[in-house]
């Protein structure tokens, strides 16, 4: 085979100028300005900047309420993750099974997915509402009073519940096809073996559907990190009061409502670190114990 | 004949290029959706078609905080509009950085328009300007939280609406729980209880003249024995079901009152052109804002919430010159009486109230004339207002521990005191942004 070689040293890199400048202008320099601003306190309208070092990081550490909203960021992740996963898997495998109305079945459950999520909040808040939500009037003959933007638990628990049947159809759409492509062969050898159909699901299904889970398992931790802003304004309707928010969430209400670039910089150069950590360690850690065929 | 039509055609044509050449345009950006929208479009119709020389485009940018932001970023980038609308927690971001605006006072002033700072209603006046009373922002849509009230519960109920709150705990509210209601209910927490509440009893919100003498050093008061008092009181009419609280978002708590189920609530005057156009099935009317007796014999005045418009600099002359005759349409008494008709806001000059009041605006709807009344009650030295930056989230602070403690999560000393803790955390960095 032949190959091309260049014999100027620059030439290559000149052709891959367009790529690189993107990736710069688009991606690193405003992480670079993130950073930059994260060490000033500056007036929203650029007339005057101070140097504060490190103050920025050090207001947020020690105040309580971002402690507090950042616990709350690992419940809400942690949940939303792996219910939607759970629960599109369930479905995954029940669906696999279906042989009559099964291009049906599929698409009605992939039909959410394509509901934006403020939409998916907006169903929700609906649902729950104090004044005329039909699960809050479900909810009222058990003797429960649902007070959704009052309650702390109470809208912690329509946003993960928003965000998780959001999340549900792609994950579906994905272990279906995870499940689709294990070959018949080696399940038809476990069954010939006479194994139970649970022991079947956790000895076979299970270890091969890894690598979509993986994969899954990322995308739904990032999703439920940041994708899930719009549902959560959409609950909140503006009114954090004392109400659950994510990392993210925190960072708009002081940049963009509060107008406090240096703080909000900071913080968002906490969730750039904290991503990027979570996102080795799943790598390094989680990948090792799955097998690609 | 053809020829004569395109000959005319082409005359009137170039015409009216003639026109768009002189004409100076400018723009508006503003918060007002919906319904009041429509007036702020139908301002700009009436400003655009009462003149030929200026232009003005008001363009919708979203929620208050979403228009300043996109003003903020808009300036940055040196391309800022003319006008912009702040609102009042705001306004220390705006007036804070020096020279981002013009004063509207210098404005019309150096443009020939004749202003008198007496002329505008008494608790409008200082909101919005400088510590020396030079008016930095244009009052637009001014509001103050006053009581609304159902008139078929307090006569089944048999009382008044309540002048002071010791009225409404000792007669008022038991009589309307037996009468099956709960009794009162409010819908912005800072607003109503915090705010206007140091304004309605003449007591100082903050160190440095409230905030107006300059950010460096400003320190909130809220921890003081009269917030202490009042909330403590809050929390035992809760308890007792003397007072209703359905969240920090306002429409959960109108609609209660809009339902029936409350009888007494504290809104926005704003509020009266909606309320109006609902026809709720019952008869309602507003009054002032209660006071404590116990901290003073007679209610002070209330100040403004709502927005003002600031003029942008940066600009051209011409185009200022535009603003300021706009300004000077917008605060014309025509115009003023024509946006408190359509949307409850207040009229901001002596001029467009008594306009209202010969037109016999409150003799059909008494319940419009509250808010001014109540905003030319009489002043004291802290009435005028408060100006505190980052006040967006000292606001969300105070929103997050009043509404724990009214939960029962905490108690009033810790919630007030992380108020202040927070707040003043908030006001120092703010005045590290200003230089």
């Amino acid at each position: 085979m032949k190959r091309a070689t260049f014999n100027n040293k620059w030439l290559p890199l000149f052709f891959l100028l367009p790529q690189l400048s993107i990736i710069v202008i688009f991606f690193y320099w405003p992480a670079w300005q993130a950073l930059r601003l994260s060490f000033y306190l500056e007036d929203p309208f650029g007339f005057g900047s101070t140097f504060v070092g490190f103050d920025n990081y050090r207001d947020i550490f020690n105040n309580a309420e971002y402690l507090r909203i950042a616990g709350f960021t690992i419940v809400f992740s942690v949940s939303v993750t792996f219910l939607s996963l759970a629960i599109a898997l369930l479905f995954a495998v029940k669906a696999d099974k279906v042989i009559r109305g099964a291009r049906t079945y599929r698409t009605l459950l992939m039909w959410v997915y394509a509901v934006a999520p403020p939409v998916a909040g907006f169903i929700f808040l609906v649902m729950f509402s104090q004044r005329w939500g039909p699960i809050t009037e479900f909810l009222a003959q058990f003797g429960y009073d649902f007070r959704v933007g009052l309650d702390y638990t109470d809208t912690a628990i329509v946003m993960i519940t928003a965000s998780v049947w959001k999340q549900i159809p792609i994950n579906f759409i994905f272990f279906l096809s995870g499940l689709q492509s294990i070959p018949r062969s080696v399940m038809e050898a476990a069954r010939i073996d006479n194994a139970s159909a649970q022991r079947r699901f956790w000895d076979v299904t299970f270890p091969l559907l890894a690598p979509t889970g993986f994969f899954l398992l990322i995308t739904n931790f990032t999703y439920s990190l940041f994708d899930t802003f719009g549902t959560i304004d959409t609950v909140l309707r503006g009114e954090p009061a004392s109400n659950p928010m994510t990392l993210v969430y925190k960072v708009y209400v002081d940049g963009f409502r509060g107008n406090d670039l240096g703080g909000s910089s900071a913080q968002s150069v906490i969730l750039m670190v904290l991503v990027l950590a979570m996102t080795i360690f799943q790598f390094r850690l989680v990948e090792r114990r799955i097998h690609y065929t | 004949m053809k020829l004569l039509k395109i000959a005319a055609a082409s005359v009137a044509l170039s015409l009216m290029s003639g026109v768009a050449q002189a004409q100076t345009e400018i723009t508006w950006w503003h918060a007002m959706g919906g319904q009041l929208g429509e007036t702020v479009n139908a301002i700009a119709e009436k400003f655009n078609a009462s003149q030929s020389d200026y232009k003005i485009t008001p363009v919708f940018k979203g929620g208050y905080e979403d228009t300043l932001t996109a003003g903020i970023a808009a300036f940055r980038a040196g391309e800022q509009p003319n006008i912009m609308q702040v609102f009042d927690a705001g306004s220390a971001t705006i007036i804070g950085a020096k020279g981002a605006t013009v004063p509207v006072q210098d404005l019309l002033v150096d443009n020939g328009v004749d202003f008198n700072i007496e002329n505008y209603i008494s608790g409008v006046r200082y909101f919005y300007a400088d510590n020396d009373g030079k008016m930095i922002g244009m009052p637009f849509n001014s509001s103050s939280p006053i009581m609304y009230y159902n008139e078929d519960a307090l006569k089944k109920a048999g009382v008044e609406a309540p002048k002071t709150y010791e009225e409404f705990e000792k007669v008022t509210a038991p009589a309307l729980k037996d009468a099956g209601y709960v009794p009162f209910a409010q819908s912005h927490l800072p607003w109503e209880f915090v705010e206007n509440f140091f304004s309605r009893h003449n007591l100082p919100f903050a160190t440095n003249n409230n905030g107006y003498a300059g950010a460096k050093g400003t320190k909130i008061l809220i921890n003081s024995k009269e917030q202490k008092m009042h909330w403590t009181a809050v929390k035992k009419w809760l308890d007792q079901g003397y007072f209703g609280f359905y969240g920090t978002s306002w429409g959960d708590n109108q609609s209660q009152f809009e339902d029936g189920n409350v009888a007494l609530w504290i809104g926005s005057s704003g509020s009266f052109g909606g309320l109006l156009k609902k026809n709720l099935p019952f008869k309602w009317s507003a009054t002032n804002l209660p006071y404590w007796e116990a901290i003073t014999k007679e209610g002070y005045q209330t100040f403004i919430g709502g927005a003002s418009l600031f003029a942008m600099s940066g600009k051209p002359a011409e185009e200022n010159q535009a603003t300021a005759a706009f300004f000077q349409f917008l605060t014309s008494p025509e115009i003023q009486y024509f946006w408190h008709q359509q949307t409850g806001y207040v009229p901001i000059t002596t001029a467009a109230y008594e306009l209202a009041k010969k037109d016999g605006h409150y003799d059909r709807f008494p319940a419009a004339e509250v808010g001014i009344k109540q905003l030319s009650l009489q002043s004291g030295e802290n009435t005028r207002g408060y100006r505190m930056g980052f006040y967006v989230q000292i606001r969300d602070v105070e929103n997050r521990e009043f509404t724990r403690f009214l939960n029962g999560e905490t108690d009033i000393d810790s919630a007030l005191a992380a108020i202040e803790k927070e707040g003043n955390g908030l006001l120092d960095r703010f005045s590290k942004t200003q230089k």
